[in-house]
């Protein structure tokens, strides 16, 4: 019996596919994630938006929360490391959460190195804006990738921007030959083999989720059919005027996405959706989805 | 051509799809109750049993799924699958469809800490089966019409009863088309 295996980390990772993983900050939210049909929760001290609201440092939540989270529900627990936080990581495996986040949306604890995730029987899932990124995170053993939105915005506009610049610059790659290859290895800073195994296969060795600025349910349908494998939702539930309504309909629309007479019936009378943020309003360093490198 | 249609509402369907692609069967994802008259067997893929049974619920699935699989049908489901097919599970209470005569424990090996990869030898195969276990459950109790065709740990990770096929682990995930195979001789 092997445990820890690139297959079963990664294989996790298939079995979320076509859901939605919710950000929670409570067992009662927890409770209501599950019931409205989430795949996993993600255990945060807060959502982005209020780390977006309060500042100062954001960092892995509480132990006794994520216990308190991971004995409310039966679907799996995530939780988030601050990038390059070995030891947060190592408290969140010891915690036995069933993937760890290392995530942009938490202050970075290192701004040059993320953590070597081979070293870990616990999977994890890694932010990414570009193949180049994403294949990095890959070479470091993140066994997920999610394209990077803007979180906490209620804005879809920058997931939109990275899911298709990650799919641009794959179809890119399958017209290559290999010393083409050895040139875009080089262009997007990422390992060769990994270069080669997308061009070979047109779609990245592991899961790809969307992540950040999804709000509504056509906002998930929408990431859907830009070819993403499912969709983390943060704010977007809990910061909506009627979290249990906005969470089974965002699941419902995330499983019907290419049939818009589900996603219109879903998504009446939902209420307000969670208060929206321009990007443009937005300083360099309000955003959250530059940090990782 | 014999028709084979995955159940499309969450999980690792397209991997069902691929292997069943490469034993030569036509394949179709299954999303609505209309669908189940169409095909000649069926697969229930791993994902989240929770996600999956509610939304079957929510879609008016459970009922035409149980009809269906009760007349006859061929059926085959992993993990998540497995769950779903089941009488009844330990702890909680989710919707299930109830054909098969088994008592599920959920995450019965433990968190995904503990999930596992394992040679296994499934009653009927002539060589050992590479099998992947995620957050996976097992039977716990077996009704007397249930054939137990694998063992970890003396816990019933493979079973059949009648015209249903159940494994708690996924060899969608390990590109060994055999027990898909065993499904296709039952059709």
């Amino acid at each position: 019996m092997q445990t820890g295996t690139d297959r079963v980390k990664r294989g996790l990772a298939e079995m979320l596919k076509g859901g939605v993983i919710m950000d929670v900050v409570t067992a009662d939210e927890a409770r209501i994630a599950e019931e409205a049909g989430a795949v996993a929760v993600m255990a945060l001290e807060r959502v982005p938006a209020d780390i977006r609201k309060h500042g100062g440092v954001a960092r892995m939540a509480d132990p006794t929360k994520i216990e308190e989270i991971q004995a409310s529900v039966t679907i799996p627990v995530m939780a988030k490391c601050r990038i390059g936080h070995v030891a947060e990581a190592a408290v969140l495996q010891a915690l036995g959460v069933d993937y760890i986040d290392e995530s942009e949306v938490l202050t970075p604890a290192d701004e040059e190195h993320h953590v070597d995730k081979w070293a870990f029987t616990t999977p994890f899932v890694c932010g990414a804006r570009n193949l180049g990124e994403a294949l990095r995170r890959i070479g470091e053993g993140a066994a997920m990738v999610r394209t990077k939105g803007e979180a906490g915005t209620g804005n879809v506009v920058e997931a939109v921007r990275h899911i298709r610049t990650v799919t641009n610059q794959m179809r890119a790659l399958t017209t290559m030959d290999d010393e083409q290859l050895m040139s875009a290895a080089r262009d997007h800073g990422a390992p060769f083999d990994l270069i080669r195994e997308v061009a070979s296969t047109g779609k990245l060795p592991v899961v790809n989720f969307a992540a950040g600025g999804i709000a509504t349910p056509a906002d998930a349908a929408l990431m859907m059919s830009l070819g993403v494998e499912g969709v983390f939702v943060g704010s977007g539930i809990f910061k909506s005027s009627s979290p249990e309504a906005y969470a089974r309909a965002i699941v419902e629309a995330t499983t019907f996405w290419n049939e818009p007479e589900v996603v219109a019936k879903v998504s009446r009378g939902l209420g307000e959706a969670m208060p929206g943020i321009a990007l443009e309003t937005l300083g360099d360093t309000e955003r959250l989805a530059g940090r990782g490198w | 051509m014999t028709r084979v249609g995955v159940l499309a509402l969450q999980g690792d369907f397209r991997e069902h799809l691929n292997i069943l692609d490469s034993l030569g069967v036509s394949t179709v994802t299954v999303k609505k109750p209309e669908q189940l008259g169409e095909v000649d067997a069926l697969v229930i893929p791993g994902g989240e049993s929770t996600t999956i049974g509610k939304m079957a619920t929510r879609f008016g699935l459970i009922e035409p799924l149980r009809e269906s699989i009760e007349s006859g049908q061929p059926t085959f489901g992993t993990c998540a699958g497995m769950i779903l097919l089941a009488g009844a599970v330990t702890e909680g209470d989710q919707p299930l469809i109830g054909a098969l005569d088994v008592l599920v424990r959920r995450n019965a090996f433990g968190r995904q800490n503990e999930s596992f990869e394992a040679d296994l030898d499934v009653e009927g195969l002539d060589e050992t089966f590479h099998a992947v276990f995620i957050r996976a459950p097992w039977v716990e109790k077996a009704g007397s019409d249930v054939e137990v065709l694998a063992n970890v740990a003396d816990h019933p990770v493979m079973v059949r009863q009648g015209n249903i096929l159940a494994s708690s682990f996924h060899p969608e995930l390990t590109g060994d088309n055999r027990i898909h195979h065993m499904l296709l001789e039952m059709v």
